[in-house]
């Protein structure tokens, strides 16, 4: 199930993960990466990360579908509401 | 709730279950529940003052944000190489990454720490404004889940150095690692929403 170069992988994808969000924030404007680019950039890599997490580090991957269901269609409905509310607020 | 008895190797063929006790995954997915509500509460309550969180956004700490990002995934990295260790029969080696975990998730602590005495000594608290108000609350929240956290990985930590966990007994030291990741999961979408989105 686990072994240590996917768990070692996946830490690296996690951290260049984190240096892209703050990125964003950090130099987002001046690259082009603002407004509904930048919230539709930030939720897509922190689906990648928290879909990495559960499979890799909590142990999901190869588990019966019904619980990597729950915890990704958490992920995803909690990024949709995000999305609806700041597309609201854009308008 | 234990679905698998002991004899079962943990290894040997696909696992159709979680790993760790089923009873963690139903508070896990409770507090999931409860994290996502708030959320969703603070993009909505945003949506109706988007300047106010705008320009109240701009006087977070973001490298704190990120460093306590950087601190948490590995903390997690940590105890997942614990488990694997110790899911190996090399329990010293596996406490020794918990142990690691432990002091990452310390060092999320202090940081965290450093940025509310500088917002407190700022004058800021709960009734400063909305922004502040779902700020304080919502980190604060986690930051229990945290201390709670840190607070198992010491018990499996203990534990592990004490030759508890093997192959043969994953129970405990899978659900409490289920716990922590949890606590990560939650700070990987807390970053971006609260520190960057805007």
């Amino acid at each position: 199930m686990m072994n240590t170069r996917q768990l070692n992988f996946v830490w690296v994808v996690l951290m260049l993960a984190t240096l892209a969000t703050f990125a964003i924030g950090e130099i987002g404007e001046r690259i082009g990466i603002a407004g509904p680019l930048a919230m539709a950039a930030l939720l897509a890599i922190s689906i990648v990360k928290g879909r990495l997490v559960m499979l890799d580090f909590m142990g999901l991957r190869g588990v019966k579908f019904f619980w990597r269901g729950l915890m990704i269609g958490w992920l995803l409905l909690v990024s949709a509401l995000i999305a609806i509310a700041y597309w609201i607020a854009a308008r | 709730m234990e679905r698998h008895p002991d004899i079962t190797a943990p290894h040997a063929g696909p696992a159709v279950a979680p790993p760790g006790d089923l009873a963690i995954w139903f508070f896990i997915l409770a507090e999931l529940l409860a994290f996502g509500v708030f959320f969703a509460a603070y993009a909505f309550a945003r949506a109706r003052n988007v300047e106010l969180f705008n320009e109240m956004q701009q006087t977070l700490d973001r490298p704190a944000g990120a460093l306590n990002t950087v601190l948490l995934i590995t903390a997690s990295w940590c105890v997942a190489r614990g488990v694997e260790a110790t899911s190996r029969a090399r329990p010293a080696t596996g406490a020794r990454w918990l142990a690691g975990g432990i002091l990452c998730g310390g060092g999320f602590l202090a940081v965290k720490g450093v940025e509310y005495a500088a917002k407190f000594g700022a004058g800021i608290n709960l009734s400063t404004n909305t922004f502040y108000m779902f700020y304080l609350s919502l980190t604060f929240f986690h930051f229990m889940h945290v201390i709670l956290g840190m607070v198992i990985l010491i018990v499996l930590w203990w534990q592990t150095r004490q030759g508890l966990y093997g192959p043969a007994n994953m129970n405990g030291i899978e659900s409490g690692a289920a716990y922590w990741h949890m606590v990560d999961l939650v700070w990987i979408v807390l970053f971006p929403l609260v520190y960057v989105m805007r």
